[in-house]
């Protein structure tokens, strides 16, 4: 796969091809697997992802602590915020519902990672429905999230362990901007805009969960972070463009995990997590867990 | 090399894909080293594993790996029932590996009926695993291919011998890295193949006198 967007968007517009064909096209090579299988395995990956979609916003799920759950169905019921009845509301929703599943330990899509699951299938979904879009195009959709994603994987992390929460939701909202860009019609150098406009929001951004478990904050995190996709989309697509070429704001993602300290890399020690109220949740939720097991 | 579908992917069971799907898949790996479900399995966790791994479900997730449970199974959320009600015997420590390890690092030592043998594993994220040493020696294996390692006394032509007898029984060889930790000592071989080698290859590599022993892992990801 690419080791670098600006290649794949230099080869995209030479050969006058979307970033997915060029995407698919790589990984046919690289694994010596035919395109159509490739896209049947991300058509499955889609399937999996409506149904946690569909099951998360229902609402009758409860993580094993009960610190999560429900939100998802809250939001979709509301007709209170300045977004209610939008396509953009829906896209907070989904993206809260995939996580509900998650931390239920309910069946996802890692795309790029469990804990950073919600935003693609959110954004990715939700704009299709929207805007009646139909199955290939998402496969496809797919296609260029993955490339973006390897790119990230190659020259940074998506691990919160190693990068925290920029290698995790921040790659999930640059993978979502970027792909969904393309889908909407952006070019490859538009789709490039797009994922340094999203990833530049969360440089920084810590993993902090408390009690080290995919719950708090990482469920509202991929609603955040799906907004953050959404506005860079929003931008892109209108000719908006980031002076710092994505590559470049992926290395700094990379650096800035590197310099992070471990306690804001997913191991409890610092941020959200080691507040007073952080401490005493994880305390409860940790003999909760316990009384489950036994 | 990155592949699209370890980035979208895996399908697994939360929450975590470095805690749970990426552990599961170690385990998973490291059942080839003895061939089957252990007697007995001792897993030292490192770093984050270590602080948070119960709560993200990697313990189940190793020893549903360990037991041949794929990180989609559902049986993950039970694997340490399961393992405990088929009279496994099983033990968690929590360690520091070394101190530049990765911080999601475990080493596993697995006994069955004779055998006993050791990995060092990371789960680097995504879901994407690395094996970094076997039973002390350095390695580096993803997971990606079905892989062959064996150790055997360092005698010359021993490669040539192993890619005749893989060619002869149809297996192709997709990389071959090979180390020795001293002129004349034992050679370690990593092969990654692209077919998953039959029992016919393992045994015909056992055959040979000079092998010590030989494993057959598992292709554990896309």
């Amino acid at each position: 796969m690419y080791r670098a967007l600006a290649d794949a968007i230099r080869d995209a517009e030479a050969q006058g091809k979307t970033l997915s064909q060029v995407a698919l096209e790589t990984e046919s090579a690289d694994q010596a697997r035919p395109i159509s299988e490739i896209r049947d395995a991300l058509r499955r990956a889609l399937i999996v992802m409506r149904g946690a979609v569909e099951q998360g916003v229902v609402g009758d799920l409860k993580s094993a602590s009960g610190l999560v759950g429900g939100d998802a169905a809250k939001l979709m019921a509301s007709s209170n915020g300045p977004l209610s009845n939008t396509l953009f509301r829906d896209v907070l929703a989904r993206a809260l519902a995939v996580q509900e599943v998650n931390a239920a330990m309910g069946v996802i899509v890692a795309a790029p990672t469990a804990g950073g699951a919600g935003v693609l299938p959110a954004v990715l979904t939700g704009i299709a429905t929207a805007r009646g879009i139909g199955e290939d195009a998402l496969v496809s959709a797919l296609a260029t999230a993955g490339l973006i994603g390897a790119v990230v994987a190659e020259r940074a992390s998506l691990s919160g362990a190693e990068g925290g929460c920029q290698a995790e939701t921040g790659a999930a909202a640059g993978m979502a901007a970027g792909a969904a860009t393309e889908m909407l019609g952006g070019t490859p150098s538009q789709v490039g805009h797009a994922v340094a406009l999203a990833q530049q929001a969360t440089l920084g951004l810590i993993c902090d969960p408390l009690g080290g478990l995919v719950e708090l904050p990482c469920v509202f995190r991929n609603a955040t972070g799906a907004a953050i996709a959404m506005a860079a989309i929003e931008m892109a697509l209108a000719g908006v463009t980031f002076a710092i070429p994505a590559d470049e704001v992926i290395d700094v993602m990379g650096e800035i995990g590197r310099e992070m300290d471990v306690r804001y890399r997913e191991t409890a020690g610092g941020g959200l997590a080691a507040t007073p109220t952080g401490r005493r949740l994880a305390r409860a939720r940790l003999v909760q867990i316990k009384r489950s097991d036994a | 090399m990155v592949s699209l579908l370890d980035i979208i992917g895996p399908v697994m069971v939360g929450p975590s894909s470095s805690h749970t799907a990426g552990a599961c898949r170690i385990g998973l790996l490291a059942r080839g080293l003895v061939g089957g479900t252990f007697d007995r399995a001792h897993i030292e966790l490192h770093g984050s594993f270590a602080r948070t791994g119960e709560g993200h479900g990697t313990d189940k997730a190793i020893i549903g790996g360990l037991l041949g449970f794929r990180p989609d199974d559902d049986r993950l959320r039970t694997a340490l029932d399961i393992a405990e009600k088929e009279g496994l015997t099983f033990s968690f420590e929590k360690t520091t590996i070394s101190d530049d390890a990765h911080p999601n690092t475990v080493r596993i030592t697995l006994d069955r009926a004779h055998r006993h043998h050791s990995l060092i594993g990371e789960s680097i994220g995504a879901g994407r695993i690395r094996i970094t040493e076997i039973d002390g020696y350095p390695t580096e294996i993803n997971g990606s291919h079905h892989t062959i390692v064996l150790v055997a006394e360092d005698i010359t032509g021993s490669i040539a011998r192993i890619a005749t007898l893989l060619a002869d029984d149809g297996v192709n060889i997709a990389t071959l890295r090979l180390s020795r930790q001293q002129r004349g000592g034992d050679a370690f071989m990593v092969i990654e193949v692209d077919e998953a080698p039959g029992e016919q290859v393992r045994d015909d590599l056992r055959k040979l006198p000079w092998v010590r022993w030989t494993h057959r892992l598992d292709k554990v990801s896309a």
